[in-house]
Order: C-alpha cells, then sequence, then structure tokens
C-alpha cells in the first residue's frame, strides 16, 4: 500500500491511502513501528485516504501504541472517512489511540 | 437440527436486579403511550413486535449451556454451566423424576463458569439415569469431584444416584454419538478449552467458546477457518471489543465481535452467534453491540450474507 510521509517540525505524518486490511496491513505496522522505535518520537497517521480497516489493521495500531509507550513518543490519528470511524467506534479502539477530527487538532495536541 | 440456549452469560450468572426490572417497565410504559392495548392479544403484539428485546426480554444471566435436539434419543448438551439447573428442571416438569433418560455433555474446559450448574441438575440425583461427559481434559472427573465436595458443597459427587462417565476426546478425530459426527479442536485459553464441530445429515453446527483469536493477518491457512467452514450456526465467544482483547484483556482467553464476523465471513458461515457474553454489559448494551456487529459485517461487504445474532437464555434456533 502507498504510505505517504511528510514532517511538520519534530512529528512525523505518515498517510496511507487505499484499504489496510489482511493484505496490508503488515507493510503499514512495519512502516508505523520503524516511525515510532526512535525515543520520544511523536507520529501522527492521517487516515483521510483511507477507505476501510479490519481487525489486522487496528492490531498494527495496536502495536504502534504499546512502541509509543515503550519508546516513551506519542502516537495520534486524524481525520477519519465515516466508515473509518464507525470501525473505530465497533472496535472501541478510540479508547487506545487518540483520534482527532483534524490534522491540524492532532498536529496542536502533539506539539 | 434445533440448538437451544439455557445459558449464555460468560464468567459469571448475572441475574437482573429489580432496577434493571423497574427500567424495563419504564421504557416499555413510555414505548406503549399511544398504543391500543385493550386485550392480552395486543399486548403480546405489542411487546413481540414494538419494543426493543433490551426492554422486551433480557439477553440472560446463565453461563454456559447449550442444548442440541439432532432426533437422537439421548440429550446432548453443550457445557454444564449454571443454565444445566433450568434445562434439567424443564426436563422433569415435563416428564417427571421417574423417566430415565441418557445424556451426553460436551465439556468445552472445566473452569468454573462451565461447569458450576451441574451440583443442581436434578436428573444426576436419579438412579437410572446415564450422563455422560466428553471433552479432551484428562481430569474432567478430578475437577467435578472437587466441585462437589466438603467444604464446598454439602452433597459428595460420588454419592449421586445417576451413572456418571467420563469419556476422553482425542482432537481432531470425528466420533459419532448419539447420531451425529462430533469432531473437537483445541482452542487457545488458559489450561486450554476445546471446541467441538456436530454434523448431521448435512447440517453442521460449531460450539466455539473461551477461545481465543490471536493473528497478525486473518488467512485460510488459519485453522478455524477450515474448522468454521460452511456452518450453518456457529457459537462463537465474542465477550470482549476488539480494543480490550488486544490490550488490557489480552490472553484472558476471549475474543471479540469484530475478529467473530471476519472469521465467520472468511469461513462461509451463514449463522453467526455471539455467545459467553461479558458479565458487565447490560441489556441495551449487547443490544447495541449486536447492532454494531451486524453493520461492520455489512461493511465489509462478503459476497454470501452473514446472519448475525445474539445469544439469550431461551433462544431456539433451528438449522
Amino acid at each position: 500500500m502507498e504510505i505517504g510521509e511528510r514532517r511538520d517540525g519534530d512529528i512525523l505524518i505518515l498517510s496511507p491511502a487505499g484499504r489496510i486490511d489482511n493484505d496490508t496491513s503488515p507493510s503499514f505496522q512495519t512502516r508505523l513501528l520503524g516511525a515510532l522505535t526512535p525515543a520520544g518520537a511523536a507520529v501522527l497517521v492521517d487516515f483521510s485516504a483511507v477507505e476501510y480497516i479490519s481487525s489486522a489493521g487496528l492490531r498494527a495500531l495496536m502495536m504502534g501504541s504499546k512502541q509509543a509507550k515503550a519508546s516513551n513518543g506519542r502516537l495520534a490519528v486524524a481525520a477519519l472517512a465515516p466508515v473509518v470511524k464507525e470501525i473505530f467506534e465497533i472496535s472501541r479502539f478510540s479508547l487506545v489511540v487518540q483520534v482527532f477530527d483534524t490534522a491540524a487538532d492532532a498536529l496542536a495536541a502533539l506539539r | 437440527m434445533l440448538i437451544r440456549f439455557w445459558g449464555s452469560r460468560g464468567s459469571i450468572p448475572t441475574p437482573l436486579g429489580y432496577r434493571a426490572i423497574r427500567s424495563k417497565i419504564h421504557d416499555a410504559l413510555i414505548a406503549a403511550r399511544g398504543h391500543q392495548l385493550d386485550s392480552p392479544e395486543a399486548i403480546d403484539s405489542f411487546i413481540a413486535k414494538e419494543l426493543p428485546f433490551s426492554v422486551g426480554g433480557t439477553y440472560g444471566g446463565n453461563s454456559s449451556c447449550v442444548e442440541i435436539e439432532a432426533g437422537g434419543d439421548e440429550y446432548v448438551l453443550c457445557d454444564v454451566g449454571s443454565g444445566v439447573r433450568e434445562f434439567g428442571n424443564a426436563l422433569i416438569a415435563k416428564h417427571g423424576p421417574a423417566k430415565k433418560s441418557r445424556f451426553n455433555v460436551f465439556l468445552s474446559h472445566t473452569h468454573w463458569d462451565h461447569i458450576m450448574g451441574f451440583p443442581f441438575f436434578t436428573p444426576s440425583y436419579i438412579p437410572g439415569n446415564v450422563i455422560r461427559i466428553h471433552g479432551c481434559h484428562k481430569e474432567m472427573r478430578d475437577v467435578f469431584i472437587r466441585q462437589q465436595s466438603n467444604p464446598c458443597f454439602p452433597i459428595d459427587f460420588r454419592s449421586l444416584g445417576a451413572t456418571i462417565e467420563f469419556v476422553e476426546l482425542e482432537p481432531g478425530r470425528t466420533y459419532e454419538i448419539d447420531g451425529l459426527s462430533v469432531t473437537p479442536i483445541r482452542q487457545n485459553h488458559p489450561s486450554d478449552s476445546y471446541g467441538f464441530r456436530f454434523s448431521k445429515d448435512g447440517k453442521s453446527m460449531v460450539y466455539s467458546t473461551d477461545s481465543e483469536h490471536k493473528f497478525d493477518v486473518l488467512t485460510e491457512k488459519y485453522p478455524f477457518v477450515e474448522f468454521f467452514r460452511g456452518a450453518d450456526l456457529l457459537i462463537f465467544d465474542a465477550q470482549y471489543s476488539l480494543a480490550d482483547q488486544i490490550s488490557v484483556k489480552e490472553d484472558w482467553g476471549h475474543s471479540s465481535n469484530m475478529i467473530a464476523v471476519e472469521l465467520a465471513q472468511l469461513a462461509g458461515v451463514k449463522h453467526l452467534v455471539m455467545y459467553h457474553h461479558e458479565p458487565v454489559l447490560d441489556d441495551k448494551t449487547i443490544e447495541k453491540v449486536l447492532n454494531e456487529t451486524r453493520r461492520y459485517a455489512e461493511i465489509n461487504e462478503y459476497p454470501q450474507k452473514l446472519i448475525v445474532s445474539s445469544a439469550y437464555d431461551g433462544l431456539e434456533i433451528v438449522i
């Protein structure tokens, strides 16, 4: 899957596109954990181009959350499409990672 | 094949308290405003058609027990949690205590909530009844004896009137028992648990509770996909949300509604029944989870429609 990347100061913004499912979650997880490995890393995952996320994709986010805690980093997600937002609600994942309506809101919180 | 649920709750029985009953009456009376309820039939129809199940009913409080009626001469049960007490009482109310019966119990595991009903299973006290408890745990007999001995219980297991036998099964082998083909599978749960696939006349039902499914990605190679393949009914441990299952409650031995849907859809299951409800969830929350789970099944857009239900004590499903 395509995962865009840019920086806003110290914050790394990852922008996956398409579906995060059984086929694509391994590459998403590898990229996310790599980004969160440096001590104190701040990562925002911009979900605006994500159409769907399965349990495998959410598990990758959970691994990211654990990695962030272990390396004293920060992880947030933002801009969920309506269907993805529903899946976050169904999975109760808003209790696991910080979810923001917009990337700007998330950046403000991560700074 | 008829499947009847006598106990659907996970971990511990959860009776309704008076506040919950009053809340249901309150909600029902509000919903009744403006309806013409001037006959018993109109009231019954209103309860059945107009009230949400969480108001007009309850998902129930007994721990695991499911009955399978498949046309055999013997009774078939999965687990003997607190629900088996009501099963036994219903049997005696129907036939009287004199009728001698044979029972086949398939035991997922020996955790307390799955065996706690047995000391209150009246047919076990009646000479002439035969109860065969099938399972894959070697220590089944010891656990039943320990549960029903001093100082935990006043009537010793060994003094029960019925003939009680323990039959050890081997996972992966298929057995013919009272006209049913039964295959156990080992599941991920503290001290192991076992699921069972029951088949007869081209119909199949899988009882798979207390099973934590842990995989990075779900593929056809995952053994439960084959075990569940094409089942007409899958009774599945969906105790937690996905977030709980893979964070604070990881390795507690249970699964979630989202994993249930993904596995059922990949395996081509026709009807998924969520089971072993989390004790802290009230009826409205279980109903909310049910609606969300149906929605997740829709979002996944599988070609074969998956029926999704939530088990409740008294639910009957014919396959």
